[in-house]
């Protein structure tokens, strides 16, 4: 190598002119790719949703059937602290639009969200977010047909995410379904499992006392709220029972329950 | 394509594997194995980048700065492995989701890195880019075993479908855990090294520190 090659103004010269190419290829390749992205994860999502709603089957269904079975749902923000759907005005005056709005990253956002003291943060998620973005199917008479809600907790490696359909009483569960987490594959991974899943339809939430009965138990058990836990991970299987404790609760999608489903 | 070519090509998938000689790249071998599909989009991810990075790493490699020369790699590598990880977040949602973060490490993959400074620095574009493509080949090959061991023995099934009936879903195979956690490729990716160098005895490495004898104790009672 010639003296030339290594001299300072060289290389700052191809220093310069390396960098110069490598961002214009990834930036332009960032922005061309955009909108599929943004596709895939908003089709991604209306599929959890769908799943978790026991409207979509993978085996039977395509990604192609997603757009037209998701019209049905109506997206609607809720203030977890009232417990009440935001008015239109509301939502404008924060900017927030449930077709856009995003709780993760609210979960970032002192003004859309707070931290959980340790006693209160059953679920172990940290900080919780103010609003929430609800799913429903409406029924002619202001009653639901579905309700769709997001509700997350702390498994054994990571947080879960996924959608808890509950029916028009606020209180019968009509599927669950994860969209991400990072349980260990063929153990708390079962999560996922469909068939493990088919167990919840049916189950009740809450007790006669209105208080969350849900259990994720060894055994299964008798009880109208408890379903089998995974064997193998237990941690897991606490996890899902502690998430769904919480998300039900006074903290979570609780009063939004009295005050706008069951009401 | 000439003897030479061909030689770098096909030199790198047994007789200097880079998993099973070099030992570089394990860690991915390990994260990405536990289900077929996820392996053979990883493999092509990193087969596609490090024979890139070969090409642009070469073509570059006579106007590059001595004092500068690992950044300007790790700036080519970086940029492929985004507009992969770009391309796949595109094209291939369901798998990105799943490799997460492992296609962002392949800019850590010591095989990269590696053949980008063992072997671009040194030779012109064209054997280069067929030097990334045999390395990527043989990463693969122990990558695929290892994957196709773990998903049929630990899941009972291969590329999603069916193989062994499991338990849980009704039938008589009893999938084995230890499979599904990282360990198992350890194990895996060992038994393949011990049956690769039975037969290239040449890879068994001189013992570099052998135990001496044992000696009696004098004069310690």
């Amino acid at each position: 190598m010639s003296s030339n090659v290594n001299s300072v103004a060289n290389t700052l010269k191809i220093a310069l002119i390396l960098c110069a190419i490598c961002s214009v290829v990834i930036s332009g390749a960032a922005v061309i790719l955009k909108p599929m992205q943004t596709a895939n994860q908003i089709l991604d999502r209306n599929k959890n949703i769908l799943i978790a709603a026991g409207m979509f089957d993978p085996a039977v269904n395509s990604n192609a059937d997603v757009a037209s079975m998701f019209e049905r749902f109506n997206a609607r923000i809720v203030d977890l602290d009232n417990g009440t759907f935001l008015s239109e005005e509301e939502a404008l005056r924060l900017g927030l639009d449930p077709l856009t709005y995003s709780e993760a990253a609210a979960k970032n956002d002192p003004m859309l969200s707070d931290a959980l003291s340790g006693e209160d943060d059953v679920a172990n998620i940290r900080r919780r977010v103010k609003y929430a973005t609800v799913y429903t199917i409406d029924n002619a008479d202001g009653s639901f047909e579905s309700v769709v809600l997001p509700v997350s907790g702390y498994g054994l490696w990571g947080i879960m995410y996924g959608y808890l359909a509950l029916e028009g009483d606020g209180n019968t569960v009509q599927g669950i379904g994860f969209y991400d987490h990072k349980e260990t594959p063929g153990l708390g991974g079962e999560i996922s499992n469909p068939r493990w899943q088919a167990q919840w339809p049916g189950k009740q939430i809450y007790d006669a006392q209105s208080n969350v009965a849900f259990e994720v138990v060894k055994g299964g058990g008798p009880g109208m709220s408890q379903v089998d836990a995974l064997s193998g991970a237990t941690l897991t299987s606490r996890g899902v029972e502690n998430m769904i404790a919480f998300w039900l609760g006074e903290r979570g999608f609780g009063r939004f329950i009295i005050n706008e489903v069951k009401g | 394509m000439n003897e030479m070519s061909k030689t770098i090509l096909i030199k790198p998938i047994f007789k200097e594997n880079p998993i099973a000689l070099q030992i570089l790249g394990v860690c991915s071998a390990l994260a990405v194995t536990t289900s077929l599909q996820v392996t053979l989009v990883m493999c092509i991810a990193l087969t596609t980048v490090t024979a890139f990075s070969n090409l642009f790493i070469s073509m570059l490699r006579n106007n590059m700065p001595g004092s500068i020369r690992i950044i300007i790699q790790m700036t080519v590598i970086a940029s492929l492995v985004i507009l992969v990880d770009q391309i796949l977040k595109a094209y291939a949602y369901e798998i990105s989701k799943q490799l997460s973060v492992f296609v962002g490490l392949i800019i850590t993959n010591c095989i990269v890195m590696g053949r980008a400074e063992a072997f671009a620095m040194k030779n012109p574009p064209i054997p280069s880019f067929l030097d990334g493509i045999g390395n990527g080949l043989g990463y693969s090959l122990v990558l695929i075993i290892v994957g196709t061991l773990r998903e049929l023995f630990g899941a009972g099934t291969l590329l999603g479908f069916t193989v062994l009936p499991t338990v849980a879903n009704g039938g008589w195979y009893q999938p084995n855990g230890l499979m599904l956690l990282a360990p198992s490729a350890f194990f895996i990716i060992g038994f393949f090294i011990w049956i690769l160098r039975e037969r290239n005895v040449e890879q068994i490495e001189k013992n570099e520190f052998p135990m001496s004898a044992h000696t009696a104790e004098k004069g310690a009672h």
